[in-house]
């Protein structure tokens, strides 16, 4: 009576031909533990599987698909049941119980990289001390920015360079007109800036810069994506005023990530303004660099609400060249090779 | 012979030659050696046994000419003649070496040869000005990086990292005096309400008979009936007052912020949204505690 009543259920439930429901109560038998409700129990809640069954075997594609759902049901039954087996241990043990297991996150199996900095490391602090930035970092010059783009740009490159010229503060934008990039230089080193920014664009979008630290700085060209104007904002406050931003410079931990965090915390002003609360952050994520410009206040000691004012964009590193603008002759620190540096998924560089 | 004509029928006006290219309006000749590009009875090369052009390699001019005595030797056929560089006299060489010949085929050889000339000197000056330096994207790469910008967006989880990092400035003093809520002295400041709040108690209980005798005679004409109700607004009372000294030394606090807001912004009129609205509501809390009293004392 009762093998009947779980044969009709069982063919019931699948939609399959009469082979499978034979092989259904062995494997039952065999799983079920001494006692009969349970195997009442798991005979009655789904279809098991003999070990040598595939899914891919079906022919039909629609009962393949029910089977591979069922198949799916299953596997994520058997997962819930361990998973409350596991907590039951857990809570059995007490204090005994092992650590909680901590998942694995690419920024926690990431290589570790070599030129990695320690904070006390003296060579570093050294070459910090005698490198392009240290003029500006010991307050002898004061940030001064000229921004331009690549030949004849669209709306939507001009409309950037303006809000980054907002952004950032004594900055200049200034129309490229053609010029050779080479004849501008000395001319910026002449009229005492301390930066040049050219944002290239192709197809009437950014899509590059290059940033190029003026008495013979190092010149670094990046990729730009996912830029954000102003008016594509959601939820965004007013413009940014005349005051000078913070900086927050993120997790850029290596030797090149710390050249080029100090290459964009030179062009901001060395005292922010905290009257203004604005903040522009640099955040570096799987050498992504991620620029947000933010309004802050702080509710309380605990909590602060920021909103975001500013352009957004990302920036991804290409290459690092020592001297001032020179791509056939210069002399290159970094340049990223795809072959090489992108075969791993978890190495990063910055 | 002389079968030019015959040529010409068999690949001419609506014929098939291999070199003809048709458009809708007009039928282009591919063949290397016409001097127009055209394909037309006067311009073809092959339905012509007298022809001549000029064409141009690696940036030298050179005159070509066919002759009918040539025609049986397909090798030799075409005469090749260098023309000066000098514009003016490579003319001059044209003129002499197609001294009788058709004047069509003349005036086309020096147009043909003044539109090279021209765009020579154009390749010349391009070279030296800046090269546009063309990098190919591969599809596939392009599409990698930007799922994995993607995932990295998401994993940098920006909002907490600022807040985080804007927390710890604070908590480190950088900020200075600006923000009136430090933790210590604010802990400190809590310390003192609880130990004078503690104090008052204290008070009441060792001296209960003369602030029953001021309660009653501040709620003598009150409608409460309840006594619980007057201990409840008694004990209420108390912790209002010193909410009040607290409230009002906030308030200032927050008027004095809120007109270095307002001198921050360039328009002070309509307010920030978000946080600063919340910054408002918080004050306005306070402003109902504080009527409650007043309303009591309308009462009476």
């Amino acid at each position: 009576g009762s093998s009947i009543g779980d044969r009709s259920a069982g063919g019931g439930k699948t939609k399959k031909v009469k082979r499978k429901v034979k092989p259904d109560e062995a494997p039952v038998q065999e799983m079920g533990q001494a006692e009969g409700e349970e195997t009442e129990k798991k005979s009655v809640s789904g279809p098991c599987f003999p070990p040598t069954f595939s899914v891919s075997e079906i022919k039909n594609k629609q009962r393949r698909h029910a089977m591979f759902l069922k198949l799916k049901e299953e596997k994520r039954k058997q997962k819930l049941e361990l998973k409350k087996k596991k907590k039951k241990e857990r809570k059995a043990l007490g204090d005994q119980a092992p650590p909680k297991e901590v998942p694995k996150t690419i920024e926690n199996q990431r290589i570790y990289d070599e030129t990695t900095v320690n904070p006390e490391d003296e060579e570093v602090a050294f070459d910090e001390g005698t490198d392009e930035f240290s003029a500006y970092f010991s307050r002898l010059t004061n940030p001064k920015v000229l921004i331009t783009t690549s030949d004849r740009p669209r709306g939507r490159t001009v409309r950037f360079c303006e809000q980054l010229a907002t952004v950032i503060p004594h900055a200049h934008v200034y129309y490229r007109r053609g010029l050779a990039l080479k004849r501008v230089i000395p001319q910026c080193v002449s009229r005492g800036f301390t930066y040049v920014m050219v944002i290239n664009e192709d197809r009437k979008v950014p899509n590059g810069l290059v940033l190029c630290h003026l008495p013979d700085g190092p010149t670094a060209h990046f990729k730009v994506s996912n830029v954000r104007l102003r008016k594509e904002m959601k939820r965004r406050g007013k413009d940014p005023t005349e005051h000078v931003p913070e900086v927050i410079l993120n997790n850029f931990t290596t030797r090149l990530g710390h050249s080029i965090g100090r290459l964009f915390a030179a062009l901001f002003p060395h005292d922010p303004q905290f009257v203004g609360r604005q903040v522009a952050t640099f955040h570096n994520q799987r050498d992504f660099i991620f620029f947000r410009f933010h309004r802050y206040i702080f509710k309380n000691e605990k909590k602060v609400g920021i909103q975001e004012l500013g352009p957004r964009f990302t920036l991804k590193l290409r290459s690092l060249q020592k001297g001032t603008f020179d791509s056939k002759f210069g002399e290159y620190e970094w340049v990223h090779k795809r072959h090489e540096m992108d075969s791993s998924r978890r190495k990063f560089h910055l | 012979m002389q079968h030019d004509d015959v040529i010409w029928d068999l690949i001419g006006n609506d014929s098939f030659c291999s070199y003809k290219v048709k458009t809708k309006t007009q039928r282009f000749c591919r063949n290397e050696y016409n001097l127009t590009g055209l394909c037309n009875r006067s311009s073809c090369p092959l339905a012509n046994s007298q022809y001549a052009t000029v064409r141009e390699e690696k940036g030298r001019c050179y005159l070509y000419m066919k002759v009918v005595e040539r025609a049986a030797f397909p090798a030799r056929m075409w005469e090749k003649v260098k023309l000066d560089r000098n514009y003016a006299k490579a003319l001059e060489q044209i003129d002499e070496n197609l001294m009788y010949w058709p004047q069509f085929i003349r005036h086309k050889c020096k147009q043909r040869l003044t539109k090279i000339a021209q765009y020579l000197i154009r390749i010349r000056k391009l070279t030296l000005k800046r090269q546009r330096k063309l990098v190919p994207l591969s599809r596939k790469v392009e599409r990698r990086e930007k799922r994995r910008e993607e995932k990295a967006l998401i994993a940098a989880q920006l909002e907490n990292a600022i807040e985080k990092e804007l927390l710890d400035r604070l908590k480190q003093g950088t900020y200075g005096d600006i923000y009136n809520f430090p933790i210590h002295a604010f802990n400190k400041a809590m310390e003192k309400q609880e130990e004078e709040t503690e104090s008052e108690e204290a008070e009441d209980e060792e001296e209960p008979v003369t602030r029953e005798f001021v309660a009653d005679d501040e709620f003598e004409e009150s409608d409460l009936s309840d006594f619980e109700d007057m201990n409840n607004l008694k004990g209420s009372s108390d912790e209002e007052e010193d909410a009040e000294e607290e409230s009002r030394e906030e308030e200032e606090s927050e008027e004095e912020l809120e007109e270095e807001k307002t001198k921050a912004q360039s328009k002070g009129k309509a307010p920030l949204k978000g946080p600063i609205r919340k910054k408002r509501a918080y004050v306005e809390i306070e402003y109902e505690q504080e009527t409650e009293p007043a309303q009591k004392s309308k009462a009476t």
